[in-house]
Parts: structure tokens; sequence; C-alpha cells
């Protein structure tokens, strides 16, 4: 393994037994296929997916607390399964939407106690835990009960104390939840000084806020189902949908006018229609833009009006809805109603 | 300057330990629940012994029982101390899977978040002790007290618990329901089987074997011998044997016990890594 390379993991895969009733039989889930990527030193990487994707499975296995069923992961080049002695030093973890800590301690002493765990000297990890506290608005709670803090600021305190032990790779499993739109900008921003200050430092981040990936990643992974289905740069994921020009246009009531005779024209790639009140919106993929003109041709035979036309950019939500087939919220929905 | 991953994982969890057992409140009704919490232990048993015995307290039968139900409360303490910081960490904090994926050895961890419960079981001990000597006679010599023996007994029972604690705190990572009940089923069936309130030769013939190879049942015996030597010898069980040759057997048992505890919690350790149940909540 080259040494430029936080994380690499080679057809990793996860399968939990699960136990059903005495007469059921056990059950398999398959929270990880064949999973192979690399991360490089100083990268800021995302996992990319819905929830019950296997975004947090991967997470416990490169951090040493879940063994994988088949594959293999190093992590600052240390093997996760057969190392997790060289690899916990190097490594720190952050989880969302969870209010873990000791809550009868400060929020300093909380800190101060897992700074120990790690060696630091005394000294030094008291001013460490005082500018991060700064850092995150937080100073003037230091020597607040853990157990006084709202859920936001118990999460930012978690957030310190993953930072606060300067690891080599990061890792921040949905680190957002639950947050407020303030103080996920704060933790946003915090995340990219962070790196900013020494770019050896590698942070792997899950998260299914699709702006959240845009914004901060180097590279990300689509993963869904437990496969990782595209890993690139938030750009290039997106050029891939570039060949395609998508348009939204507000019209009219339909007048007959279907999905199906709009994707019958030579150029219309697909075309999703939505109701709204007093008419409907349509998304079209077009080959190219000059195809836009039969799609108005259309209109004006089924006497449909055109209210607003906008053309779109596309999302890492468009190329995860090429890459699944459905939106992230419906394939939430749908693992939920299987489940 | 760096200090050792064992020293650092052992005092950091005594710290926390000691922080978790004495803030829950203001150091004043810390200071009662510390005094009446042993005594009512305690005055339980007096009262349930006054009625059986008609009110007397001057056979060998009642320091015998007083002591072994006063040292038992490190059984439970120390033990529970132990093995409870698997559920706390993982069920009420959501710290466990913080510490493991933290540079510390997780044994010697759990082994320091035991400390204080074994501070506070000293100081119930002590308090049980020293109200049967003023209140209830207890024949608590202090020059015929072989107080060798006794620290040499009370160190070495301190750590054999310990390591039962490990035991069972191994056990407790890879159980999903109601774990905290295998450190209280442990210490009651020890309480039974070791001698604590009554001699073995009370118990059935053919249940003694399980109190002659618990390692409790020689600790709480050489503490006896220790603090009031010629009543705990007034009884059968054990009388054959002198305190050196016991406390052979109990270092024995220790070192086989503790054997075991480092190998089981290990085997646990690796099956609950397999089967991803360190950072699972049941929230039951």
């Amino acid at each position: 393994m080259s040494n430029s390379l936080a994380i690499e993991t080679q057809g990793l895969g996860r399968i939990y037994k699960l136990r059903g009733s005495k007469k059921e039989k056990r059950k398999e889930l398959v929270a990880l296929q064949d999973v192979s990527l690399t991360v490089q030193r100083g990268e800021l990487f995302g996992l990319l997916g819905p929830n019950g994707a296997g975004k947090t499975t991967l997470i416990k296995v490169l951090t040493t607390l879940l063994s994988p069923t088949s594959g293999w992961a190093r992590v600052a080049g240390a093997d996760v399964h057969a190392e997790p002695n060289l690899v916990r030093p190097r490594i720190n973890m952050v989880s969302g939407g969870e209010s873990s800590g000791y809550g009868l301690l400060t929020v300093k002493e909380n800190l101060w106690m897992f700074s120990q765990f790690y060696g630091a000297p005394s000294k030094e990890a008291n001013e460490r835990i005082e500018a991060l506290l700064e850092m995150v608005g937080m100073k003037d709670r230091m020597h607040t009960k853990s157990s006084d803090l709202s859920t936001g600021l118990r999460q930012k305190m978690n957030i310190v104390r993953g930072f606060l032990t300067d690891p080599e790779v990061l890792f921040l499993d949905e680190p957002t939840l639950g947050l407020d739109v303030g103080a996920s900008r704060d933790v946003r921003k915090f995340i990219l000084e962070w790196l900013k200050a020494d770019r050896e430092r590698t942070l792997l981040l899950t998260t299914h806020y699709m702006v959240e990936a845009d914004e901060l990643c180097d590279r990300v992974a689509i993963i869904n189902k437990g496969r990782v289905l595209a890993c690139d740069t938030p750009s290039a994921l997106k050029q891939r949908l570039q060949k395609d020009v998508t348009f939204e246009i507000e019209t009219s009531p339909l007048n007959g006018l279907t999905p199906q005779m709009m994707e019958s024209q030579p150029e219309v790639k697909k075309a999703a229609l939505t109701d709204i009140e007093g008419g409907a919106r349509w998304k079209l993929s077009l080959v190219e833009e000059s195809a836009l003109a039969r799609v108005f041709n259309l209109f004006a035979q089924k006497e449909i009006k055109v209210m607003n036309l906008n053309k779109r950019q596309p999302t890492l939500e468009d190329v995860f809805v090429d890459l699944v087939g459905r939106s992230m919220a419906e394939e939430e929905s749908n693992e939920q109603s299987a489940g | 300057m760096q200090t050792s991953t064992s020293w650092r994982s052992f005092r950091m969890a005594a710290w926390l330990g000691w922080l978790i057992e004495s803030n829950w409140t203001d150091p004043f009704l810390f200071a009662i629940y510390s005094i009446v919490k042993p005594l009512s232990g305690a005055a339980i048993l007096v009262i349930m012994y006054g009625i059986i015995s008609g009110g007397n307290f001057n056979t060998p039968l009642f320091p015998y029982i007083y002591l072994g139900n006063a040292f038992y409360i490190y059984v439970g303490a120390v033990m529970t101390g132990v093995s409870w910081a698997v559920v706390d960490d993982r069920e009420h904090y959501k710290t466990l899977k913080y510490m493991y994926i933290a540079p510390i050895y997780i044994p010697v961890y759990l082994l320091g978040r035991g400390v204080a419960r074994f501070i506070t079981g000293s100081i119930a001990v002590f308090i049980t002790i020293v109200a049967g000597v003023l209140f209830l006679k207890v024949p608590l010599h202090w020059a015929e007290i072989n107080w060798g023996l006794f620290f040499v007994t009370l160190i070495l029972g301190v750590v054999m618990l310990a390591l039962l604690g490990l035991l069972l705190a191994g056990i407790t990572l890879t159980v999903a329901r109601h774990e905290g009940f295998i450190g209280e089923a442990t210490a009651g069936a020890l309480y039974i089987f070791s001698g604590a309130v009554f001699p073995l030769d009370v118990l059935p013939e053919w249940i003694r074997p399980i109190g002659y190879f618990m390692p409790t049942t020689y600790w709480l015996e050489l503490l006896r011998r220790s603090l009031v030597g010629n009543v705990a010898q007034a009884f059968p069980t054990l009388a054959n044997f002198s305190n050196l040759q016991i406390l052979g057997i109990l270092l024995g048992l220790s070192i086989f016990f503790g054997v075991v505890s480092i190998w089981v919690f290990r085997y646990c350790d690796s099956v609950a890594r397999e089967r991803g149940l360190i950072d699972r909540t049941t929230n039951y």
C-alpha cells in the first residue's frame, strides 16, 4: 500500500445475521458488498447514501468496532481487523444524532478525560480544549455539566471530542444530523478550517445531505444497499449528466399530454411530471438544448401555456436518481416499508 | 511525560468511576447515603438473626454471620463495579464505542471503573464492622487481629473479585437483554455457596463442592480467621486446614479464575466485534 493512502478497502463485505422468532430461521442482512475504495491523505472524502445504505457499517469496520465478513481494510497503513491497536491511536470518530457523554461531568471534564485516554499532556490538552470550544462558540459553556446542554450543544461537544486528539484520520458519521441550520453551517466551516490547517489530515464524512457532500467533499462515493455505485469528485459525478440538458417547465393544465407522449419525442430523454396548483411542473432531460423547440410545439398543439422555464444544473441528487432509478427520499421510504 | 497505556487506562477510568459514583448528589447526602446503606443492610440481617436465635448474640454464629455479611459487600461492589461499566457506557452514556476506538486497554479500563465501587464498598465494610463492634458486641479485639493475614487476604480477594468482574463484563458484552442481572445473579449465587452467612456444612452434601470450588469461600474464611480467629474455627468447614493452606488454595483458585476470566473476556470481546455488539443500544 502506498503511504499516500489514508484508507484503502478491497472487496470489503459485511453480513449481519439477524435473529428472528424461535420458529423463523436466521435472516441475513447484507450491509456491505464488495466495497473497494481508496482515500488519499489530506482528502475530505464523502460517503453519500440514504439511511440504511451501509455508510455507518463501513465506518464501524474502518474504526475497528466491527469485523468485516469478507475483504480487508487498512486505515493509516494498518489492517483494521488484524492490527486494531495500530489503527486506534491515529483515528477518531464522531457520530451525529446522538447525545453521548457523561452527563455528570462538565464539558471540560468530558473532553479532558478523552484527551488523557490518548495520552495528551494535561496542560496542552486544556489549552486545546479552550481553543476548540472557542471555535465552535462554546467556551462560555466549558464548566456546564453536559447533562444541562441542549442536544445541539452536546453534539458540538462531541465534535470537539473528535477533533481534540488531532487524529490522522477522522470519521464523521452524519455530523450535522439533528442540528439546526446555523449550527450545521458552523460545523461545516469548522471542518474545512481544521483540514486547511494541516494538509496531511484526512476526513471521511458520511451524510445523506446532498448539499453537504457537494459543498465539503473532494470526492464522493455514492453508496446504496451496501454497494458503492460511483466514486468521483462531485463535479465529475455531475458532469456525467451534463451531456443531457435539464429544464423545469411550469405549465397550465395538461389537456391529455402525458410523460410517455413527451418521451416519445425523439430528443426527449426523460420526462417527469408533478402536479402543482393550477397546472403542472415538468422536469425534462433533453439530448440537446435545441430540442426545446419541439417541446414547445407539443405544448402549442395541446394548447398548453408555458408559465415558467428554468434550465437546471445537475445536482448530486440527480446523479443518485440516475444511478439508482429513484430519489434518495424514495429509496429511504422504500427501505422502511420493506423493513 | 507520556504514561504507559495500561496506567492511563486505569487511572482515568478510576477517576471517571469516582466522579460517576460520588457526583450524583451533593457531598452531604452522599455521606449520609454511604453510612445508611450498609447499616440498613446489616440491620436486616441482625433483626432476622435476633428473631431466629431468640436474641442470643453471644454465640460464635453471630460474628460468623455478621463479618461474612460485612465483607460480602465487596463481592457485589467490586464484581459488578467492573461489569456494570459495560452496561453503563454502552446503554446509558453511549460512550463504549469511543472507549473502544481510543488507544487504551479495555480490560484495564473496566478494572479501573471498578475502583470507585471498591472505595465506596470499603467505606461500607468499615462502617458495618465498627457498628457491629460498638453496638452489637462483635468480639473484635485489635490486639488479637492478624493484620498481616488480613491485608494479604483482603488484597488478594479484591484482585480476584475484580478479575471475576472482568469475566462478567465479557459475558455482558455479548448479551442483548437484561445485562444488569448478570452481576446480581452471580453475587447472589456466591452468597449461598461461599459460606457468607452460614457454614457450608449446613448445605446438602451434594451442593457443598460448589462452595469448595469458589475462591470467595476461602477468602471469607481467612478474613474471619484473621479478625476473630477462634470463633471462625469453631465451625467444621475448613477447620482442618491451616491459615497457610487456605491462603494457598485461595491463591491457586484466584490464579485459575483470573486466567479463565481473561480468556473469557478476550473471547467475548472478539464475539462482540464479530456480531457488531460494541455500540449496540437496546433501550430496554
